[in-house]
């Protein structure tokens, strides 16, 4: 086993893609802005349907909930699991930036290092980067997100 | 038991195969698999999606450039003449090898140009261009078109557009849970609407070779058309299109040791020539005024703008390799990879093969499921280890879905993959699960 499919598969993809934190298509609370994004990846089939809510209260946007269903391979599948911990509770801006954040190591081929101190276990995917045909798999949730909460605004 | 569709397998081993030892000789005329992959030696199991060159084809395309290379069909000087000559000779070595006469070769950038140019043509009839011998591919509502449920996506979604552009109804023979087609439901579903019956040669994704004699003749009985999607055949059996007497087939370059950007179809001369084109502009005329043109027969009248000449030499260096090893041994040789990669699969706990199961036949590949791993993860474990094999839906979506599957990995093997090859594969799938934590 190589160094770098280690490095790709780490431990806590490997138990997120099992574990599927949010998985299920939640209720949003009452009240709240829901937005819903589905995602395919063409190549493989893919798929994720994502729901994202926002809470608004004095002018402050919270993410107050993101639930998701879909089926892919273990990347996919982990990252969609891993933001579900990361979003709930988030400033809405401030997880869109993370999404930018996050894109910009996958797509670095390797050459931006990924900050555990702002992506948290999201971190763990910075391996995916050296491989492009799979940034995809990672970035899928993450699109759907983006998309989700611009439905919510 | 699944009915045997197919040639028993015993009829084919009548004929001597390749063996190791001789593969290993072939392999030498390949560059690329001397390659380190991951630090690996490469295991290339992915011919189904393309093949490699040998160097024959390689520097037949090199040589074009350096010697011969001019426009074709124009131009009196000798370089012109010379290119004519070496792209026509071209034609001439590829139809032979498919057992079709010169003029009814016509070169397409690929097999979906291809079936895309025959519908295209078939609208163009309905449309009211051709002479009345183009009367008969008009189609319109009350019409049939049918495909079937193992079909490659080029092979279905030209159909289903022809089909909305005239109003005519698509309609498909469909599956058994083996990946076989039901040919019980098939003489259902041909009758006397039907107009056209398009179905795959050699399925890609399950292996399987359909019985294209009793297909042709449930076509035939009610005067339909019948196209050959022949792009897992071509490559890796002995095919001869006046044999099977289909209308029109279809295959591509690159799956059989040519280079990318090449495919043909072949379609029976006075078919070709009642045809209304496709591409429309130079080369594929005899008189043009402001008003309007006369066409060139087949193949020209096929062949609008500048063509892939260099791509049809090389093309044409490649049919030559696979002709002088002998399609009936380079069968045999991959039907013995195919058991072995079925045999070895099937061993493996966790693991569905789809199509025929072992002992029955099929070409020299194998799509499979791993339970509680996705394909793209089982394609990253194996690109690791240095071996490359396709993953995802292999452009066969609706079968998949047939199938009760979203993706499958496929391994598929050529002239040039020993039987070490297929050892090494079954190896490293037989570490999937545990890699994955979907086997303890």
């Amino acid at each position: 086993m190589s160094s770098d499919l280690q490095q790709l598969y780490q431990q806590i993809i490997l138990d997120h893609a099992k574990s599927r934190h949010g998985a299920g298509l939640a209720e949003a609370p009452a009240g709240d802005r829901v937005g819903e994004s589905h995602m395919l990846n063409p190549t493989c089939g893919d798929e994720i349907t994502l729901r994202a809510s926002v809470h608004t209260s004095e002018g402050a946007h919270t993410v107050s909930g993101l639930s998701w269903e879909g089926q892919g391979c273990s990347i996919s599948m982990a990252s969609a699991s891993v933001l579900h911990d990361l979003a709930k509770g988030m400033d809405r801006d401030e997880l869109l930036k993370l999404v930018d954040n996050f894109r910009e190591v996958m797509r670095s081929r390797g050459t931006v290092e990924a900050d555990e101190e702002i992506l948290g276990d999201a971190a763990a995917f910075a391996g995916v980067a050296r491989y492009p045909a799979r940034v995809k798999c990672a970035m899928l949730a993450w699109v759907a997100l983006e998309e989700s909460l611009l439905g919510a605004s | 038991m699944a009915p045997l569709v197919s040639t028993p397998l015993t009829l084919k081993h009548a004929v001597t195969a390749l063996d190791n030892a001789e593969v290993l000789r072939i392999r030498n005329d390949f560059p690329i698999l001397g390659l380190q992959v991951n630090g690996h030696p490469l295991v290339y199991l992915d011919s189904g999606a393309t093949s490699q060159n040998p160097v024959s084809v390689l520097e037949a395309e090199q040589e074009f450039y350096e010697q011969r290379n001019a426009a074709v069909h124009r131009g009196a000087h000798s370089l012109a003449v010379e290119a004519t000559e070496v792209f026509e000779a071209a034609r001439e070595s590829v139809a032979r090898f498919v057992g079709a006469r010169s003029n009814e070769i016509v070169w397409t950038s690929n097999a979906t140009e291809a079936l895309n140019l025959i519908t295209y043509a078939f609208s163009n009839a309905g449309a009211g261009r051709g002479r009345a011998a183009a009367e008969r591919f008009r189609l319109g509502p009350g019409d049939e078109i049918v495909a079937t449920e193992m079909e490659h996506h080029a092979n279905l979604i030209p159909w289903q557009e022809l089909a909305f552009r005239t109003g005519a109804t698509f309609r498909y023979i469909p599956v058994d849970d083996d990946g076989a087609l039901r040919l019980e439901e098939a003489a259902k579903v041909i009758g006397p609407r039907t107009k056209i019956l398009a179905f795959t040669h050699a399925s890609n994704v399950l292996g399987t070779i359909n019985p294209v004699e009793t297909l042709v003749g449930m076509a035939r009985e009610h005067g339909a058309f019948v196209v050959l999607d022949a792009c897992q055949s071509v490559p890796h059996l002995p095919v001869d299109v006046k044999a099977l007497d289909v209308d029109f087939a279809a295959f591509s370059g690159h799956k059989m040791l040519g280079p990318t950007g090449i495919g043909a179809l072949y379609g029976k001369a006075e078919l070709l020539n009642s045809l209304p084109p496709f591409l429309t502009g130079g080369s594929m005329i005899t008189t043009v005024t402001m008003e309007q043109a006369e066409y060139l027969p087949a193949p020209q009248r096929f062949e609008a703008g500048t063509q892939k000449i260099s791509q049809a030499v090389a093309l044409a260096a490649a049919v030559n390799y696979l002709s002088e090893t002998g399609m009936d041994r380079i069968h045999a040789w991959e039907a013995h990879l195919g058991q072995r990669l079925v045999a070895g699969l099937e061993a493996i706990e966790g693991i569905r093969v789809v199509g025929p199961k072992t002992g029955l036949e099929r070409i020299g590949l194998a799509a499979f499921d791993v339970d509680g791993v996705h394909s793209h993860d089982v394609g990253q474990f194996l690109d690791d280890k240095g071996i490359a094999v396709r993953v995802g839906h292999h452009c066969a979506q609706p079968l998949h879905r047939r199938l009760g599957l979203v993706s499958t990995t496929r391994a598929s093997t050529y002239l040039y993959n020993t039987t070490d090859d297929v050892d090494v594969f079954l190896e490293a799938v037989a570490g999937v699960r545990k890699f994955f934590g979907a086997a303890k």
